[in-house]
């Protein structure tokens, strides 16, 4: 009331000021470009590909489904199918994206190509470095600048990426699990056709049982 | 006079450097060009030394409000980032100057002009140094004023030729904030007038000459003094548009106000002209109450007295960058009610108790007097301010805590 | 200081055409005080340096503020032609010549005009103070008084619609411009 607040504001800036120097720990602060603060999990920039295995192109767990593109609310994605199929991890053969770009100057980080993916296939980035002198084509990501691997995914979300991992290897499983015994009912099937075969007129009453 | 004897007088009287030296650089020219030499030669460390003081000054204030928010403040450019202001300039020469196209164009271009012009008018009454004033008006303090108010008519300019609600609003919040807080400035200087007996502002240096003691004879020393320098202070923050004051510019509400619409130098020179008002008005209040170029301590003479003025302008620089680190901008109704209903009475106040202190005897009574009425005067003002406006711990209806 | 009355003088009364003849009423506003300013140096070169430093003061400081907002508070800026009450030019030109004849006449036949060249006397703002202290003193208090009931029914007039719903309010620039006067 009587102007006592201002004094002891300014004891506490002056504090502030001091201590600034003192302790490195009151710096709120980092210099960037030579210290940076590890980003929030929870940060997100723009989308990239997941790919999985050594090869970016060959590994792209993307179909080419084109959902993203669609819900895309600003159409930041443009996707190209492919003409040709080739084996996804679990072996069948599906489409991939010829042309996959993500402008990134349109897109308005809003997550929703990641929430309506069925393949896990995209997902966000924290990388927030993107300056570029080329305001069009530099902010226009293309396939391979898009890809990255899912090691790079499971350093960023460890969880996620674990439990996606796995349901991914249950999956894998099944489908070889399926495969196998499909080669097995196949194998049987031989094995049973060839049987049938060798001794065609017996067979009659084993299959009314 | 020969170079010989000009460096054995400025050996002599180190204090006499700059005045020495300007004399010797007068007497080589002819008799017909002497005055206009002379002339020159008074503004020119006006023109180079105070802008000097600004690029510093923005260093210093970018440091400053960074340590005491808990940040390095600018640290690339050069030694710890002390060419920050080389930087600054250079960008601002090189970037693109925009005008609105509904801009009226000849003001718009003439406001940045003539909100500087008269602020470094201004400096030619300041005495920055024993027999270093440009000119020594018989009416000095008035002059100041005069041409201080003039500013108010660029900030209209400025905020009505860009035809931006912003600007417009920016400045009609900058007209009245400065008008209102001009009072008590005047008001508060007028005890000064009135101890010393003259407007001229080297006589009121010359009237804080000498010591009490060890005590300095400066005008802040005395009850009226002290009341007088800090309304003097405050009203001075308000005038240069300053935090807490600073609600013309208020970039949360108003962007930047009536100079949003100005880019590259031109906006370079409003903040030119803002922080030149506020040396100016730092140099006045050092003028009036800090008994101008005079050395606080009577064994501190033999430091030539120039350096003394700048030392008190550096301290007055080092306190609005702190005042700026610490309060937060006031709300107009809040700016005008102190103005209006706290600064001005007790500026009448303190302008009756400089003439009971001139009247009384000297002693501890008078001492006693002054010192009673003013903090009476204070106590009970500021308790009425707040009493009337129910200002009360404030209830928080939904957060707890 | 021939030359620097040339200059002001120009300056000056160019500022007054402008203040005539520009068709937006802020940049009239404007040249008024180049003209305001004008005078003020006028008077500088006069030797009147109170004069002249409160002719700044008041009319560019204050008195300018106050047109300026007025004008921008009260109307719109732009005028539509043709408004006045004599729509003749010949009328009105007549009666500026007529004015201006009357002022040169009287100007001409008053015995002030013949006197010989006499030395501006030297005044010191100290002696203007001691004057207004002493000699003028009750003037300068009735003056005084005036501006202050000036001033308080100014308030009055502005608090009379919003009451005491909005007192914080009742603290208006333009109080302030008239304050200067006094």
């Amino acid at each position: 009331m009587l102007g006592e607040g201002i004094l002891k504001g300014m004891v506490e800036t002056a504090r502030n000021f001091a201590g600034s120097y003192v302790s490195k720990d009151r710096l709120t602060t980092v210099e960037y470009p030579e210290e940076r603060i590890a980003p929030k999990e929870n940060a997100r920039q723009f989308p990239f590909l997941v790919f999985d295995g050594n090869d970016p192109m060959a590994g792209l767990r993307c179909v080419a489904c084109q959902i993203c593109e669609k819900e895309c609310p600003p159409k930041c994605i443009y996707i190209e199918k492919s003409k040709d199929k080739k084996p996804d991890f679990v072996g069948k053969m599906q489409f991939y994206p010829a042309t996959f770009d993500i402008d990134v100057s349109v897109c308005m980080s809003c997550q929703i190509c990641v929430e309506v993916c069925p393949f896990d296939a995209i997902k966000m980035d924290q990388e927030y470095e993107l300056s570029n002198d080329d305001r069009f084509g530099g902010l226009l990501l293309n396939k391979t600048r898009l890809a990255k691997s899912n090691e790079y995914y499971g350093k960023m979300h460890p969880q996620e990426a674990g439990a996606i991992d796995e349901s991914r290897l249950k999956t894998k499983e099944a489908a070889e699990a399926k495969v196998k015994a499909d080669a097995e009912a196949k194998v049987k099937a031989a094995a049973e056709a060839k049987a049938k075969e060798a001794q065609p007129p017996t067979a009659p009453p084993n299959k009314g049982a | 006079m020969d170079i010989g004897q000009l460096i054995n007088s400025i050996l002599n009287d180190p204090d006499q450097v700059f005045v020495l030296t300007k004399a010797f650089v007068v007497g080589k020219f002819p008799e017909g060009a002497q005055p206009l030499v002379s002339i020159l030669l008074s503004i020119l460390p006006i023109l180079s030394v105070f802008p000097g003081l600004f690029a510093l000054t923005t260093i210093l204030e970018r440091k400053g409000l960074g340590r005491i928010q808990n940040r390095m403040g600018p640290n690339r450019v050069g030694p710890f980032g002390i060419l920050q202001p080389v930087a600054d300039g250079i960008k601002a020469l090189i970037k693109e100057d925009v005008v609105p196209r509904a801009a009226d164009k000849v003001v718009h271009f003439l406001a940045p002009v003539v909100i500087v012009i008269p602020v470094i008018m201004s400096y030619a009454v300041l005495p920055v140094g024993r027999n270093m004033v440009a000119i020594d008006l018989d009416a000095g303090l008035l002059f100041f004023f005069a041409v201080g108010a003039s500013t108010e008519l660029a900030v209209f300019m400025a905020g009505w030729s860009s035809r931006n609600k912003y600007s417009l609003l920016g400045a009609m919040r900058a007209i009245g904030q400065m008008i209102s807080y001009e009072i008590p400035l005047i008001l508060s200087a007028i005890t000064v007038v009135m101890a010393v007996g003259s407007l001229s502002t080297t006589s009121m240096v010359d009237a804080q000459a000498g010591y009490y003691g060890w005590l300095p004879n400066w005008y802040v020393f005395t009850p009226w003094g002290f009341a007088g320098f800090l309304l003097f202070l405050t009203a001075a923050t308000a005038e240069s548009n300053r935090s807490p004051f600073d609600i013309p510019e208020g970039e949360s509400e108003i962007i930047a106000g009536y100079f949003v619409e100005y880019s590259g130098f031109k906006f370079a020179l409003f903040f030119l002209g803002e922080y030149l008002g506020l040396f100016a008005v730092s140099g006045l209040a050092i003028t009036l109450f800090l008994g101008g170029w005079h050395a606080p301590l009577p064994f501190l003479e033999w430091i030539p007295s120039w350096c003394w003025f700048f030392v008190k302008l550096m301290c007055f620089i080092v306190l609005f960058i702190w005042l700026r680190g610490t309060l937060p901008r006031l709300r107009q109704d809040q700016l005008m009610n102190f103005a209006w209903k706290f600064m001005l009475p007790l500026t009448l106040i303190n302008i009756v108790v400089a003439g009971i202190w001139r009247f009384l005897e000297p002693g501890m009574l008078r001492w006693a007097v002054c010192a009673a009425i003013l903090a009476a005067a204070y106590v009970l003002l500021a308790r009425g301010l707040t009493a009337a406006r129910g200002v009360a711990p404030r209830e928080y209806r939904y957060a707890e805590n | 200081m021939e030359l620097a009355f040339v200059i002001i003088a120009t300056v000056t009364l160019g500022g007054a055409v402008a203040v005539m003849s520009l068709r937006h009423l802020v940049h009239c506003a404007l040249a008024l005080v180049v003209t305001f300013a004008g005078l003020g140096a006028m008077y500088l070169l006069l030797s009147a340096e109170f004069v002249a430093f409160v002719q700044l003061l008041v009319y560019v400081g204050a008195v300018a503020i106050l047109i300026v907002f007025a004008l921008l508070l009260t109307r719109s800026a732009t005028v539509e032609p043709h408004q006045g009450l004599l729509h003749s030019k010949v009328a009105g030109v007549g009666i500026a010549l007529l004015a201006f004849g009357t002022i040169i006449s009287a100007l001409l036949t008053s015995s002030r005009f013949d006197r010989t060249q006499i030395t501006a006397p030297s005044l010191t703002v100290r002696q203007i103070g001691e004057e207004l202290m002493t000699r003028y003193v009750l003037p300068l208090e009735v003056i005084g008084l005036l501006l202050t009931a000036a001033t308080i029914g100014a308030v009055v007039i502005a608090m009379d619609e919003r009451k005491v719903a909005d007192r914080s309010k009742s603290a208006e620039p333009e109080h302030a411009a008239e304050d200067k006067h006094g």
